[in-house]
């Protein structure tokens, strides 16, 4: 099996890397790259993305045929993707960091700044805190609720149907934390920082 | 609901620990990765490193100790010291550390801290501010705190957090080595000050110094010595703040 990450010069995706070829070992062949024919040949593809919505949106549109490439994979071909952090937020149609930009639109939703309630809440949001688990979903598998996660972010995806939520958080409100949708699957925190439980869900993907 | 971190500290030397774990389960008690491993393994909830080395010649075993950190430690990875440039934190950050801390280079040129930030993203870059009483306010100190520069240390971390700083790591040049607690006045006013997470470090001695740096607003808590020599384990530490109502990841 591949598993393709998306090198789509998103910022730091060392630790992504490490994590994924910890979990895999010599079992799975873990791809880094932004080769648009390698990555239509995956079985699965892991987007991250770190910094602003903007820049990693503007970053994807820089790779000739990239999102294209992206576009066929999850939406026609319906094979796994995974979005981590800011590469989970570009699922939503739009994302307001910086400056309105125009999101995948896989999930319809919206990229918007935390609530932080008049500064009683500091940003970006740092740090451990607890999946409050709603539904079921493949990644999670043997996850159980109020496990802790590392977080780091601002901004925070506000889907329109509800129902793609499968875990939020409590900080100022409560918090998306990772979404599926069928072949489509984010999280907000980042799995490959979050010790032994992380790389569970790491696994869990590479497995499904 | 979103924890306080306990966060220990390693300083490296030419790629070596200096103030090592007196445990007598490690292979190389002067290795970083393993300490790191045994930190993040005891439930750290990030690891630093501060590179102390002397020269610039050996400024390239940093980066091989992050790389095999990182392979190893799954918990996130902020390393500081001798960060100059734009280059420096591209390279670190390349190598697997999650975060960058800048001391000097900020003080020198904040645009270091917005051009980074910018590229790499806020959550990423943490600027540390080395600071010391003076005339009932605080001064900051560069250069591991050898030079004063007479620049006001709150007015900084205000200036910090506009250039894009994500987090702050406030040492007290006062406190740094005594055992004897934060500088709770200076945590207390930068906190309350900025709307960034603020890392509180230098003074720990006891796990109620820890229970302190919370109480005045610190998102984290940085040591060292105590957790180098073993006096206290993470666990321990997280347990004692636990049993006083601070909440933690455990």
């Amino acid at each position: 099996m591949n598993v393709t990450i998306v090198d789509y010069n998103s910022g730091n995706i060392s630790s992504v890397i490490n994590s994924f070829k910890e979990v895999a070992k010599d079992k799975v062949n873990i791809e880094v790259t932004s080769d648009l024919n390698k990555i239509k040949s995956s079985d699965k593809v892991v987007l991250p993305g770190q910094g602003s919505f903007k820049s990693c949106v503007d970053a994807l549109h820089k790779i000739n045929g990239l999102v294209d490439t992206l576009n066929l994979f999850t939406i026609n071909d319906k094979k796994p993707l995974l979005g981590i952090c800011v590469g989970l937020q570009m699922f939503a149609d739009v994302g307001y960091e910086e400056t309105e930009t125009k999101g995948l639109g896989w999930i319809s939703g919206k990229v918007s700044k935390i609530d932080n309630q008049g500064g009683k809440f500091k940003l970006p949001h740092i740090g451990w805190n607890q999946l409050n688990i709603l539904k079921d979903s493949k990644i999670l598998k043997d996850i159980k609720n109020n496990s802790h996660m590392y977080f780091v972010h601002s901004y925070e995806f506000v889907p329109e149907d509800k129902n793609v939520i499968t875990t939020t958080t409590d900080y100022s409100s409560d918090i998306v934390c990772s979404v599926e949708r069928e072949n489509i699957f984010g999280t907000q925190f980042h799995p490959e920082k979050s010790d032994k439980i992380g790389l569970k869900i790491i696994e869990n993907f590479i497995n499904l | 609901m979103l924890k306080n971190r306990i966060i220990p500290c390693l300083d490296v030397k030419n790629g070596r620990v200096v103030k090592g774990i007196n445990f007598v389960d490690l292979k190389d008690a002067g290795d970083p990765v393993e300490q790191a491993k045994i930190y993040s393994d005891g439930g750290a909830d990030e690891i630093c490193f501060l590179d102390i080395t002397a020269s610039n010649e050996n400024r390239d075993t940093i980066y091989d100790v992050v790389d095999r950190t990182s392979k190893k430690c799954f918990v996130p990875l902020t390393v500081g010291g001798g960060v100059r440039s734009v280059e420096d934190i591209n390279k670190l950050l390349n190598c697997g550390a999650d975060k960058v801390s800048i001391n000097t280079a900020a003080v020198q040129n904040a645009k270091v801290v917005e051009d980074s930030s910018r590229k790499f993203g806020s959550q990423c870059i943490v600027v540390a501010i080395d600071a010391k009483r003076k005339d009932g306010g605080w001064e900051i100190f560069t250069h591991g705190g050898r030079n004063s520069t007479g620049i006001n240390a709150l007015e900084f971390a205000s200036r910090m957090e506009k250039c894009g700083a994500g987090e702050l790591l406030v040492t007290s040049m006062d406190k740094d080595g005594t055992q004897s607690g934060y500088d709770i006045e200076l945590m207390q006013k930068i906190s309350s000050m900025v709307n960034i997470p603020v890392i509180a470090s230098g003074g720990v001695g006891t796990l109620e110094h820890l229970v302190d740096g919370i109480k005045a607003g610190a998102s984290a808590v940085l040591a060292a010595s105590i957790f180098h020599y073993g006096t206290y384990s993470v666990n321990e530490a997280k347990q004692y703040l636990a049993s006083k109502d601070i909440p933690v990841r455990i």
